[in-house]
């Protein structure tokens, strides 16, 4: 492997390790203001403890998300110092509001967690409200940036660098409105369909636990909600990328070949020396409909395009279609369940269903991840498209198999710890447990 | 004063709050580490319970100086980056075991062997992150970091491994350990326990003296413009004065155990030190090809980014009073055991 492949390992492995915890960090506090609010609500301690549990876990993950938060900050530097020598003025404010955002997270998460004797329950439940509003605000100017590399704008690009730079241009690149609501509908959907998970793993082992089944309710409604969502946002965003990245959009679809009404392959293998899809279904026309709204609209190839400009074909294919799949899977569930709720009087808990969302549970997170590197993949070989390739952008510094492996080993490590630390918190709640009291409800 | 110079200041008075509050939580992992005597677990649990609702605050210091640095004068961050990728890559690695063993201590507590080993993870990381953040302060200072163009020339080690750079980074352990076991003092909840403090406190403020002189006198050699500088300019002498000004009282004030306004006097002894780096290092941020002027961003960016530090700080400020409020330490025999203190 060459350093810029190993460059290229580490940011990914950071940001893939870091965006799990991110959005839980932006997804929990909702959740755990919902619970909270619930038992004020109705009373019901179960519901006190829910937010309690739920405030540790996003504790934790928080932590963990603001460490490799830094992280990333540093290796935007010891990775890509070109690139941010020379775009780090143009995506300055994006980030720096980032930073007042990240501020007013960690003040009231602080509050939150450590105050809750100390200070009056509407301020607790406030600095609650002020961890969520932060989370999604801080989510938000994170992905104006990567909105800018992939349709820079706000300044005139010269071989010395940028020059009549606008900030503000450049911090609402075209399509940022798409892109920030893919993201945030992400973050909720992937952490109420984790949550959900495996709070029908114990239903399923404990069928009567009404403490689980009440999570389940706070949980199953913003999992339906995001799922629903999501596919129209998705769609917004998938017409924005074909006028203004089709050859990312044609690496998504495996479109070699500029077609008018062109079919939507499903699956399958490209091959960019056959340019062809092994494996694919055709449906007809579907391409262009999904597209452009039309049938017949001409939809560009990858043959349009110089060959030392596409993106890893097949890489952003398989990707792509792992996010569409799992997200229609997450819908169909949402429409079930939702419809379910609609014919019972109470969020359904089934063994069917559970044993759904059981399944389900990851799905979110993998959406997540595969959305992320279609955006990622798909805008190679530039950091900055059509501006500055990422091999022009990599440090001189030598040897970075060296950080590469340190960084795999530490976070393999923290993940496994994680899931370790978060399975105890939840054992604490299984009817039995030493501190289960609540696990039966009353 | 030029608009570069306003966000040069901005970026050393990031740089000097991260010292004074994330400084002192790394001051707190060091007395973890050599926590001592009958009242061992009992200094831990205060340490815990003092960084526990602030230390991702204060740690936020340090991204919003990051930021500010890239975003202001890309062209340094870039150089700086490149010259400093092994002692940043070694402080990032800190900042990560130092943080989440802290947090898996505190979330996962079953005063089992799991958790001490946690403790001891939070506790060395808590010593080698200051040291290599006072090395790559070092290397800066030191003007050891030389350019070609945008390629850095003076290698990934010399500079920050120079006698200098080390003695910065160990007189930087130490600060941050003084500070820590000031604030604690006023933490504390028992009297015993503030002695305990007031000891290691008094027994640091002391070695800081022989540090500092010798780091003084390592930068005749290693940091020449230093040595100038810090000993020739009238307002670096200005500072100098200063300085030992707030440390002579800080150690009064320890000796006569007015904890609370020892604080003051160390936190300003500090802040103190921090500055007295950065104008001895100004106009330049890596000598001599990049300046705050030649490696300042566009003047409209700064402008923006001058907008964005003042709407957040009126954000960030009232949060902030509110939470450093609610943790405010509590008299002693005021509080119950689980009501009290915080660092700040």
């Amino acid at each position: 492997m060459t350093d810029l492949l190993y460059a290229r390992a580490q940011m990914g492995l950071s940001l893939a390790f870091h965006i799990v915890f991110a959005a839980a960090g932006v997804a929990l506090p909702v959740l755990m203001v919902l619970s909270d609010w619930k038992h004020r609500r109705t009373g019901d301690n179960d519901y006190r403890k829910l937010s309690e549990k739920l405030a540790k876990g996003t504790a934790i993950l928080f932590a963990v998300g603001a460490v490799s938060g830094t992280v990333l900050s540093f290796e935007l530097g010891l990775l890509w110092p070109e690139f941010m020598g020379r775009y780090g003025e143009v995506i300055g404010l994006p980030f720096s509001l980032e930073g007042v955002a990240f501020f007013t997270e960690a003040i009231f998460l602080g509050i939150y967690l450590y105050g809750r004797e100390r200070v009056s329950p509407n301020l607790h439940l406030f600095s609650g409200v002020m961890v969520a509003v932060s989370g999604a605000a801080s989510a938000f100017f994170v992905t104006l940036v990567n909105t800018f590399m992939n349709n820079p704008s706000g300044f005139t690009a010269t071989p010395a660098g940028p020059v009549d730079v606008q900030p503000l241009v450049a911090m609402f690149s075209p399509g940022w409105q798409y892109q920030t609501a893919h993201v945030l509908l992400s973050c909720y959907q992937a952490s109420a369909f984790a949550m959900a998970g495996i709070h029908a793993f114990i239903l399923l082992k404990h069928p009567g636990a009404a403490f689980h089944k009440k999570a389940l309710s706070v949980a199953l409604p913003l999992a339906c909600i995001t799922a629903l969502l999501q596919p129209l946002v998705g769609d917004l965003s998938a017409k924005h990328v074909a006028k203004a990245q089709p050859v990312k959009l044609a690496a998504m679809e495996g479109h070699f070949h500029t077609e008018v009404g062109a079919p939507l392959l499903l699956g399958g293998l490209p091959d960019v020396e056959t340019r062809t899809v092994p494996g694919s279904i055709g449906v007809p026309k579907g391409l262009s409909i999904l597209a452009f709204g039309d049938p017949d609209a001409e939809v560009k190839g990858l043959n349009e395009f110089p060959r030392d400009t596409w993106p890893p074909v097949a890489k952003v294919h398989v990707a792509f279609q792992v996010m569409v799949g799992t997200g229609s899977l997450m819908a169909l569930l949402a429409l079930v369940t939702l419809w379910r709720r609609w014919r019972g009087r109470e969020w359904p808990h089934g063994r069917g269903l559970m044993r759904a969302w059981l399944f389900a549970g990851p799905l979110g997170l993998v959406a997540l991840e595969a959305g992320w590197l279609v955006t990622e993949w798909g805008r190679q070989p530039w950091i900055v498209r059509g501006v500055m390739r990422t091999s022009e952008a990599v440090t001189p510094v030598p040897h970075l198999a060296a950080p590469f492996f340190t960084f795999t080993a530490v976070y393999l490590f923290l993940g496994v710890t994680v899931l370790f630390v978060l399975w105890r918190q939840v054992a604490g709640t299984l009817p039995g447990a030493a501190d289960g009291k609540v696990a039966h409800g009353h | 004063m030029p608009i570069e110079e306003v966000l040069g200041f901005a970026v050393a008075g990031t740089f000097v709050l991260y010292a004074l509050l994330g400084g002192a939580d790394f001051g707190g992992g060091v007395w973890d580490l050599l926590a001592l005597g009958p009242r061992k677990a009992e200094q831990r649990a205060l340490i815990a319970r003092a960084i526990g609702p602030v230390w991702e605050v204060n740690h936020v210091w340090l991204i919003v100086g990051l930021v500010l640095l890239f975003s202001g004068f890309p062209r340094a961050f870039a150089a700086l980056s490149v010259a400093l990728h092994v002692p940043l890559t070694l402080l990032v690695l800190g900042i990560v075991f130092r943080g989440t063993a802290f947090t898996f201590r505190a979330y996962d507590t079953r005063g089992d062997a799991v958790e001490r080993r946690w403790g001891v993870v939070f506790s060395v990381a808590s010593v080698v992150a200051p040291l290599l953040l006072g090395m790559c302060v070092g290397a800066v200072a030191s003007d050891a970091i030389r350019m070609q163009g945008h390629a850095v020339v003076s290698g990934f080690f010399a500079s920050w491994l120079s006698p200098f750079a080390v003695s910065v980074g160990v007189l930087t352990l130490g600060l941050f350990a003084f500070l820590a076991a000031v604030y604690l003092t006023h933490e504390a909840h028992t009297p015993q326990l503030a002695e305990d403090f007031r000891r290691r406190a008094l027994v640091t403020g002391g070695l800081l003296f022989p540090l500092a002189l010798a780091v003084l006198l390592l930068s005749k050699e290693g940091a020449p413009r230093v040595w100038t500088g810090l000993s020739q300019t009238p307002f670096a002498l200005a500072l100098h004065v200063g300085t030992a000004v707030a440390a002579v009282v800080a150690f009064a004030l320890l000796w006569t155990r007015r904890f609370r306004a020892a604080r003051v006097a160390a936190a300003t002894q500090a802040g103190l030190i921090v500055l007295g780096w950065a104008v001895s290092q100004a106009p330049y941020l890596v000598y001599p090809g990049l300046t705050l002027r030649s490696a300042a961003a566009s003047p409209v960016v700064m402008r923006l980014l001058l907008v964005a530090l003042a709407v957040g700080a009126v954000t960030v400020v009232p949060s902030m009073v509110l939470l450093f409020r609610v943790f405010r330490p509590q008299p002693p025999g005021t509080a119950s055991g689980a009501q009290e203190t915080t660092a700040t």
